[in-house]
């Protein structure tokens, strides 16, 4: 029986063409038909750009799409199908709702294994701890939440250089609402940590030299749980990767004092946002260091400062009339490398006398500013030995060409007298 | 009285086994012309004298050089700091070669202006270019041999050059290098041209060099040919005035070792980018310049090809100017006194304008 | 008795005669001093000796010089020697030898690195670099690998 083409035919044609035609990814993707994809691609702006972005998506990647967080039908064309709240329909979630939205997976141990067993599954619970997570539960829904940081569509994993919790990018995420003045104006904290933050030497490290190990926001923060450091916890934050400063410092006399006076131990005398490098100017009594905004003159701490200062700058301008002297014997063709290298250890002590600033100690310092002193001189004496040499060898070189030219003068007198002869 | 029997007897046992008295009546008789180019005269025994001192200093370094990249940069430095009197060999090492290359040049330039190529001469004038070819040979491979990053590149560059040469140029590439690139394997090969295979040709080239001015004697510039001339006795009138010349030389290399020590700069690295601005040895300069004022192509061929080709078939013009130079009319001896001036004179600008670069 | 002339003709040739003699000391002094071997009488940087057999207990270390640069010779608590660049891979601090930690630690911030030279922990980016140990008679020399 011949068929003709007829209505039944033509509904079947466009249902098998819009099953199996459409975009590439449809088809290569699951044999599961997703009508989200399929309409908002075709829509414009705002409507479609979620579609261009889940490309880049972790989850998508996986196997999930738009109904796994938004619920609905996506095996239904019609909008009042598939986008129904009675099947589960989320619009646009409320940012109350998102952590709960994200936790639905992220916080089931037993779901994540599945994908990735080597991500916590403690975010939700380490977020409602922090700031953030407090306010949002008290109703403030201008925090952030889950998709601030990590994006709603187009989610990366946070290694990948992309994303915008990558540690290149950190700070500028949290800087988007932390540094503007006028939406962080009710909550009355300042907004000026990411240009402060951007001028110290940790975010040099970071952006400069492009080593990832340098701290930003999150490693001082937290992520999740987001929070300043408590003014008693500063030095443990700081003490994660400056060991030996914090050791040192929490075994010295200022430790029961800044805690006494409610000082934020290392902020206190380096700053939070703006850690700029040390200098040796910050001890001591000048007006640029930080001893004197508690020390008076005359009390011991003061006398103290100022007897550090004093041993720093001591072996500080040893070691560079040392290689001042080093370095004019090598230019003038001596060979001073082995002096050069034993000047290493000078150098060494006075990175170590820097460190040990911190037990706030005038004899501990003594202890290693003295060997390093004693080495600068050798290198000194080094030095002096070298440009002697030079000296001698310009000396003997005087008198020797005093009697070459004697001798060729004796040659000249003898060539006269032969040729006088005849 | 006694005295003057014994040194009778020993001349008396020295040539009944060696034959010294022809060799003694010959230095008897040997003299030297006395004209106003005289003073030229001297500089051919001044390069023999320093290159003399380069073989006594070569061979003092060879006591401690180690010829290989590990090595090579370290001995040197050991030579310069640990080694008595180390800094003064190796110093004057370095300044008599470059001052014997000026003595050379200057020994050879007035020896063309003045003809003394002519018949019976021309093999002199000869061997006397093939010891110009061995002494910048000598230079080249010694530069290499300290191993610091200006040699490596120069060495780099130089030998870049020489791949240009038409035909046999990547042949002579791979020769002079032991290799595709510059490696140790050049630094050894360098080593071994520099203190055996060079030395033994030198030897040769410079004896029949030597012998054949003693068998025809000084020559004398065109215009004072055939007319008599006062002659001072070679031994010993003109040989002390060779040694104050010698003296004042020492004096010289002495001055500049303590004065103006021969650097010896950073290790060389494979692995680096080149410094800017390698420059060869002044004595190469002006063909260095020259290849860099050629455009990169000169219709179908390379413009450095070109520029090889030039100054290989101008040395061998160089070389066969005895044969070239036949005055059958004055003009033909002006022309070469002509290009000889522009050779003086293109070698000088190329030089100085390379520096200026 | 000489004349004039040949007197001044005998002290030319006497001052002649010891300048000349004088000039060949000058010049045959220096070379044989230089041909008399020195205190130290090898330039190699490319391997050095780093310590004495008896000299470090297992389980420590101790810093020594190769070429310009430091080094970290470590006895293991098994015994064996081992030996690294000192220069830690993060900021060029000189790194030690911990035996209460049994591995190389970095006083700056705190890097760790295993008995491979491997960095384990902190902010090192790289390994160290190790070296070869030989013994020889009673002496430890180090070499590049």
């Amino acid at each position: 029986m011949a068929c003709k083409w007829g209505m039944r035919q033509w509904a079947v044609l466009t249902l098998l063409l819009t099953t199996f035609g459409g975009s590439g990814a449809n088809v290569a993707r699951a044999q599961k038909k997703d009508s989200c994809v399929e309409c908002h691609a075709a829509l414009e702006g705002p409507l479609a750009a979620p579609v261009e972005a889940m490309n880049e998506d972790v989850h998508r990647a996986r196997g999930f799409s738009c109904a796994d967080c938004h619920g609905g039908d996506p095996s239904r064309d019609d909008p009042l199908e598939s986008m129904d709240p009675r099947k589960g329909f989320l619009a646009r979630p409320s940012p109350r709702a998102i952590p709960a939205l994200c936790g639905r997976c992220h916080s089931d141990a037993e779901f994540m294994k599945r994908y990735n067993p080597a991500l916590r599954v403690d975010q939700e619970r380490e977020y409602f701890t922090s700031v953030h997570g407090k306010r949002l539960r008290a109703g403030d829904a201008r925090v952030a939440t889950c998709t601030s940081c990590h994006g709603a569509h187009g989610i990366r994993p946070a290694q990948h250089p992309l994303s915008p919790v990558y540690p290149l990018h950190v700070a500028e995420t949290c800087a988007r609402c932390h540094a503007d003045a006028a939406y962080m104006k009710e909550y009355r904290i300042p907004s000026d940590q990411y240009d402060r933050y951007k001028r110290s030497v940790h975010a040099r490290a970071l952006y400069e030299r492009q080593d990832l190990s340098a701290p930003t926001c999150n490693d001082c923060h937290g992520n999740h749980g987001a929070v300043p450091p408590g003014v008693a916890s500063v030095a443990h934050v700081c003490g994660q990767c400056h060991v030996r400063q914090s050791t040192l410092f929490q075994a010295s006399p200022h430790k029961a004092a800044f805690d006494a006076m409610q000082l934020a131990e290392c902020v206190y005398c380096h700053g939070n946002h703006e850690v700029l490098p040390p200098t040796d100017e910050m001890i001591g009594t000048g007006e640029k260091s930080v001893c004197v905004s508690c020390h008076p003159p005359g009390d011991a701490g003061y006398q103290a400062a100022e007897r550090m200062r004093a041993l720093l700058d001591d072996l500080s301008r040893h070691l560079e009339r040392t290689l001042a002297i080093l370095d004019r014997a090598e230019r003038a063709g001596m060979e001073v490398s082995r002096a050069k290298f034993e000047l290493n250890e000078a150098r060494d002590a006075l990175t170590h006398a820097r460190v040990l600033i911190h037990a706030f100690s005038v004899k501990e310092l003594e202890n290693v500013i003295r060997p390093g002193l004693e080495i600068a001189r050798r290198g000194y004496q080094a030095g002096e030995r070298a440009l002697a040499e030079l000296n001698y060898r310009r000396k003997g070189l005087a008198v020797s060409l005093l009697f070459i030219l004697f001798l060729a003068f004796l040659l000249y007198l003898k060539v006269r007298e032969i040729e006088g002869a005849s | 009285m006694r005295v003057e029997l014994r040194v009778e007897a020993w001349r008396a046992w020295l040539d009944e086994r060696l034959g010294t008295d022809a060799v003694r009546e010959f230095l008897r008789r040997k003299a030297v012309p006395i004209h106003r180019h005289t003073i030229w005269y001297y500089f051919g025994g001044m390069t023999l004298f320093l290159f003399v001192v380069q073989v006594v200093t070569g061979a003092l370094l060879l006591l401690y050089y180690r010829p290989s990249a590990e090595a090579a940069f370290e001995s040197v430095q050991f030579i310069m700091t640990e080694v008595e009197f180390g800094w003064l060999v190796r110093s004057i090492h370095s300044w008599s070669a470059n001052l014997m290359i000026a003595t050379l040049f200057i020994h050879m330039f007035s020896a063309y202006f003045m003809k003394a190529y002519r018949p019976p001469r021309e093999l002199t004038w000869v061997s006397g270019t093939f010891l110009l070819l061995l002494a910048l040979a000598f230079g080249f491979s010694g530069y290499l041999l300290p191993w610091n990053k200006l040699a490596f590149f120069a060495t780099k560059v130089g030998t870049d050059i020489a791949g240009d040469v038409p035909l046999v140029g990547r042949f002579l590439l791979r020769f002079l290098r032991g290799g595709e690139e510059v490696t140790g394997a050049t630094l050894t090969r360098f080593f071994g041209f520099h203190v055996a295979i060079l030395p033994g040709m030198t030897t040769i080239v410079l004896a029949l060099h030597l012998i054949l001015v003693q068998k025809h004697g000084m020559s004398v510039p065109p215009s004072l040919e055939g007319k008599s001339l006062r002659k001072m006795p070679f031994f010993p009138n003109f040989l002390l005035r060779d040694l104050i010349g010698w003296v004042l030389a020492i004096g010289a290399l002495a001055a500049l070792a303590a004065l103006f020590p021969w650097g010896l700069g950073e290790k060389a690295d494979p692995f680096a980018p080149a410094p800017a601005g390698i420059k060869p040895e002044w004595y190469f300069l002006f063909m260095f310049q020259t290849l860099r004022l050629l455009p990169a192509r000169v219709g179908i061929v390379e413009g450095e090809v070109l520029g090889v080709t030039i100054f290989l078939l101008g040395g061998i013009f160089w070389m066969l100017v005895p044969f070239l130079d036949k005055p059958a009319s004055g003009r033909r001896s002006r022309f070469f006194t002509g290009v000889g001036v522009f050779f003086v004179l293109y070698l000088v600008i190329m030089t100085i304008w390379g520096y200026l670069v | 008795m000489l004349s004039w002339s040949e007197q001044r003709r005998k002290l030319l040739n006497i001052l002649l005669g010891t300048s000349v003699g004088a000039t060949l000391v000058a010049i045959f002094y220096p070379i044989l001093k230089f041909m008399i071997p020195p205190e130290v009488i090898e330039a190699t940087q490319a391997s050095v000796v780093a310590g004495r057999v008896n000299e470090l207990p297992p389980n420590s270390g101790k810093i020594f010089k190769f070429g310009n640069k430091p080094g970290l010779l470590v006895r293991t608590p098994t015994g064996e020697y081992k030996a690294f660049s000192a220069v830690c891979t993060h900021l060029d601090c000189i790194v030690q030898y911990r035996p209460d930690m049994r591995l190389i630690w970095c006083a700056c911030h705190n890097g760790q690195y295993n008995l491979s030279g491997k960095n384990i922990a902190g902010p090192p980016p790289r390994p160290l670099e190790e070296y070869v140990v030989n013994i020889r008679g009673e002496e430890i020399v180090v070499s590049k690998a």
